[in-house]
């Protein structure tokens, strides 16, 4: 048995405290005390106690840090401090310094409690955590704040109580006068340590005085480096501008009251202060005017670095950049395989494949050298075992060449066969990112075959795509085992097939199992271009099924349903009965690929879906197809039958207005009249309409090419058709007809209150005869509300996801088939209440009639 | 009245568990009390069951894909 590694584990987080920063503690971290807002002297070197001082981290190269002795981008850099001439207000801390205004006493600073309750309220806490947790305490705490909110009457030294207003964004007002922070600071000194704990407050890391700001940290250079412009002038960081702002306020404060100023003008100083501390810390706060550049451009402060798409978490920490990836426009090539991606020669010089050289390898790595990074298959770069990388040029070629010896790495150019990792974004599902074989094709545009488009939902009118070349041979390996195409046929959405033949391989293989017929030489050329090499033995004149079934191992047995729900049998690797089409291998129900993978796994299955493809595709390229205006024609008499059924229902219709107009309806149960109406005359129109579409499927020549596009299930269906060729239809918004645009009319056209078909949207133009203005407004209108619908669904839709993905990312099944979060806290008992994985099913179900059926067959 | 809500069609089998019921559920899948999900004592049918604060509920449910599922949950107030 495997034993748990726990030996190796030398450190572990056992809790994390959180406190306020208190002033001794500001002071014991720092190491250089702040007093001038100057930052370099005339030579340009940094001010002793400015606060570019070299103790506070270095930023130049080839200085030592005064601290540890160490160079740029080894010395971490330290804190500094400034005292504070009058304490201010730290802005983040306005909630709780509320909080513990209203619940502790004006005059002592005793928590507004008996004594005996604020035992008893502590040891509660303390129970309810171990309890309920967190989660639950701070709930509590809130619940006794908002208690001791309306205390009038202080129970320890009976001093009256009064409200304490906030006056946003700092300013607390008791009794109509302003509280300062020295009023406050001194207030929460006089509260006792025990007192804290009932607010939820650890007195020993977070003492209510400390809120209040008399020491303010200086961040270390190393996180607010200043840069130096092409010019020599040296630009600082925001965050340096900002406390270059704080220290000259600071310095003037003081010497104003060493001065004896006039407490108005210290007074004025203070605010000042106090705004340049706050946008210190938060640059953003509504009420306040944001610090700005000398060009007028808001400062980028400390709250700012951290918050939001554009901060530290979601920009630099969840979002990390990348070297060895490529982005281009993608396009089609139905000739390369399912798992080969294209990829541009211009691309493929830049990216590179690691190798490392042995005596096996030496001379062939040689060569890649010789032809170095412009010429295709080459070498951008040698690293040498000590970690040193030398960019290959001409002038370093040869040097290059000579001292290459087995431990040298080699990063080569990609070649045909290497592994990449290719994304679309948004990458909502784990078949958004899959691992492809590289193949180097000419132009500039990544070429897919168009089966991966489903899983990736991509199509090529414009969309880019991401490719990623994994470096390590451990990374190459996981790629290739768990992420690549054929890993990912079977989607564990429903357990049926998301990769499949779509179009024109699926009317291509409808053809020729439908009925064609090759003669020997032609069959086997169908074959070979397909590429299939050993070719069964074939009859003078060979037809469809024979040459499918040659695609078919030999030992497949199959039997499904076609679209039409006819029998599909194979036997011994041959079709013998029924046709090939959608259903049996498409995207999403294709269960002739799904029985193929079950059989004989995702390898073959890919490769076979592959040759499927291809085959119909050939097909169609050997006998020809093509849509065109006549495949919408329909003969004189169809034309005047369609044409009395659409009568007859306008007929039906006017009778249906006039019984309505005579009081003769009966209103459905919870319709009122006129809905009873509209929902009659909709019934009336949908049924033409559907009747329609069967006569003109039912009249179509079998040679249609639409008719074989929507029966085969490539593309389209019979209505399509039927638009193209006999009536549009009603138009509908909100799944109603279309309403009142103008009072009592949908347009000045019509009569008041009209409620025939036309009137109310129903085209009943072809789309080949063409429509009439009238009708051409009623159909952009529905065109319109649908490109509105999805243009504003999108984004929201997009951001209900990412919020649902966040929420449940940790979710995970355990061994025991509970459902359980990071917490090992249970979410479900039983995974999908039957423990099923749905990868392992077809559709959700196990169908197990057919399992048996098969069984039996054998 | 509680008889009426435990009778909807919409309202599964609620049942409280016995001490010893309640701590092999817990053994079985080797969680504490907080590790179970959770129902509010104000619930409809936790009060109509009679069920107090702490109280381990079985719930019945009929479900689509096995016909029928167990769910556990703690009775906690707010």
């Amino acid at each position: 048995m495997i034993k748990m590694e726990t030996e190796h584990i030398y450190k572990k987080v056992e809790k994390i405290v959180f406190g306020f920063l208190s002033p001794k503690q500001i002071k014991k971290m720092a190491t250089v005390k702040v007093v001038t807002p100057e930052l370099y002297d005339k030579d340009g070197y940094p001010v002793d106690g400015g606060l570019m001082d070299t103790r506070m981290g270095v930023i130049d190269p080839g200085l030592r840090c005064p601290v540890d002795g160490k160079k740029l981008k080894e010395c971490p850099g330290y804190f500094g401090y400034i005292e504070l001439a009058r304490p201010v207000i730290h802005i983040q801390y306005t909630k709780i310094i509320l909080d513990l205004l209203r619940s502790t006493c004006g005059e002592c600073g005793r928590i507004l409690m008996e004594e005996s309750e604020i035992e008893e309220t502590i040891k509660h806490l303390d129970c309810v955590e171990k309890e309920s947790g967190l989660n639950i305490k701070r709930k509590k705490i809130k619940a006794i704040i908002a208690s001791l909110k309306t205390v009038k009457k202080c129970p320890h030294c009976r001093a009256k109580q009064y409200n304490i207003k906030i006056e946003k964004p700092l300013t607390f007002i008791e009794n109509d006068k302003k509280l300062t922070p020295i009023d406050i600071r001194s207030r929460f000194e006089k509260t006792p340590d025990r007192d804290v704990e009932v607010i939820g407050l650890n007195p020993r890391v977070a003492r209510p005085e400390w809120l209040i700001l008399t020491l303010l940290p200086i961040p270390p250079v190393t996180m607010r480096p200043s840069i130096t412009l092409d010019t020599g002038e040296r630009s600082e960081d925001d965050l340096t501008h900002k406390l270059s702002d704080i220290v000259r306020i600071n310095q003037r404060l003081f010497e104003n009251i060493n001065a004896g100023a006039p407490e108005v003008i210290v007074e004025d100083l203070w605010d000042l202060l106090q705004y340049h501390v706050t946008t210190y810390f938060d640059n953003t706060v509504s009420q306040i005017p944001p610090a700005r550049h000398r060009s007028g451009q808001a400062l980028k402060t400390l709250t700012e670095r951290i918050k939001s798409k554009e901060g530290r978490f979601r920009y630099n920490l969840a979002g990390k950049r990348v070297n060895f990836a490529a982005r281009t426009v993608i396009s089609p090539d139905p000739e390369i395989a399912f798992n080969e991606v294209g990829v541009p020669r211009a691309i493929a010089n830049e990216l590179t494949v690691p190798e490392r050289v042995n005596e096996w390898n030496l001379e062939r790595l040689k060569e890649f050298i010789k032809r170095g990074p412009e010429e295709y298959p080459g070498a951008n770069y040698v690293i040498r075992p000590d970690g040193k990388k030398k960019k290959i040029s001409d002038e370093t070629k040869e040097q290059l060449l000579e001292e290459l010896q087995p431990g040298y790495l080699v990063e080569r150019h990609i070649m045909d066969g290497d592994i990449a990792i290719f994304n679309r974004q948004p990458s909502l599902h784990r078949m958004s990112i899959m691992s492809h074989k590289i193949k180097i094709l000419p132009y500039k545009s990544f070429r897919l075959n168009p089966a991966v488009c489903t899983p990736y939902a991509g199509d090529f009118d414009g969309d880019e795509m991401n490719l990623h070349i994994p470096q390590t041979e451990e990374a190459r390996a996981e790629a290739e085992i768990l992420m690549h195409v054929q890993t990912q046929i079977i989607t564990p959405k429903n357990g049926t097939n998301i990769i499949g033949c779509l179009e024109d391989a699926i009317s291509g293989n409808y053809l020729l199992t439908k009925g064609l017929e090759f003669n020997k030489d032609e069959a086997v050329e169908l074959l070979m271009s397909v590429g299939i090499k050993d070719i069964p033995k074939f009859g003078k004149i060979v037809n469809g099924k024979e040459i499918f079934s040659a695609l078919l191992p030999n030992n497949f047995e199959y039997i499904g349903k076609s679209r039409d729900d006819e029998d599909v049998i194979i036997k011994n690797g041959k079709l013998i009965k029924g046709i090939i089409d959608g259903a049996s291998i498409g995207e999403e129900n294709g269960n002739l690929i799904r029985k193929l993978h079950r059989d004989y796994g995702e390898d073959k299955t890919l490769e076979l879906m592959g040759l499927m493809f291809k085959l119909g595709i050939k097909t169609l390229l050997y006998c020809g197809f093509t849509s065109g205006l006549a495949d919408t024609d329909l003969n004189p008499e169809l034309k005047s039958k369609i044409q009395k059924m659409l009568n007859d229902a306008e007929k039906q219709v006017e009778e249906l207005i006039r019984k309505y107009k005579a009081g003769q309806i009966t209103p459905m149960s919870t319709k009122t009249l006129e809905e009873s109406l509209e929902l009659m005359i909709l019934q009336v129109l949908n049924k033409v309409r559907n009747k329609i579409g069967e006569v003109v499927a039912a009249n179509a020549p079998e040679k249609n090419s639409f008719i074989i596009m929507s029966r085969s299930g490539a593309r389209g269906n019979v209505l399509n058709l039927a638009m193209m060729s006999a009536v549009v239809g009603q138009q509908s918004l909100k799944g109603k007809r279309i309403e009142n645009g103008y009072g009592d009319r949908t347009l000045s056209v019509f009569n008041k209150n009209d409620l025939s078909p036309r009137a109310r949207g129903f085209i009943r133009s072809s789309y080949k005869k063409g429509l009439d203005p009238v009708e051409f407004f009623f159909g952009s209108m529905t065109g319109r509300d649908s490109l509105m619908d999805t243009a504003l669904r999108t984004p929201k839709s997009g951001y209900l996801y990412r919020r649902l993905s966040n929420a449940l990312q940790d979710l995970k099944i355990e061994y025991d088939y509970t459902v359980r979060d990071a917490n090992k806290a249970i979410i479900q008992f039983n995974y999908g209440d039957d423990g099923m994985d749905v990868s392992k099913s077809e559709g959700g179900t196990i169908n197990i009639k057919n399992l048996i059926k098969e069984v039996i067959l054998k | 009245m509680d008889e009426e809500r435990l009778k909807h069609r919409f309202v599964p089998k609620h049942e409280i568990l016995s001490e010893e019921e309640k701590k092999a559920v817990l053994e079985r899948y080797n969680i504490s009390l907080r590790q179970l999900p959770k129902i509010l004592a104000k619930d409809v049918v936790i009060k109509a069951i009679n069920a107090k604060v702490g109280d381990v509920i079985k719930i019945t449910r009929k479900s689509p894909t096995a016909k029928q599922s167990v769910y556990y949950r703690v009775v906690v107030d707010d």
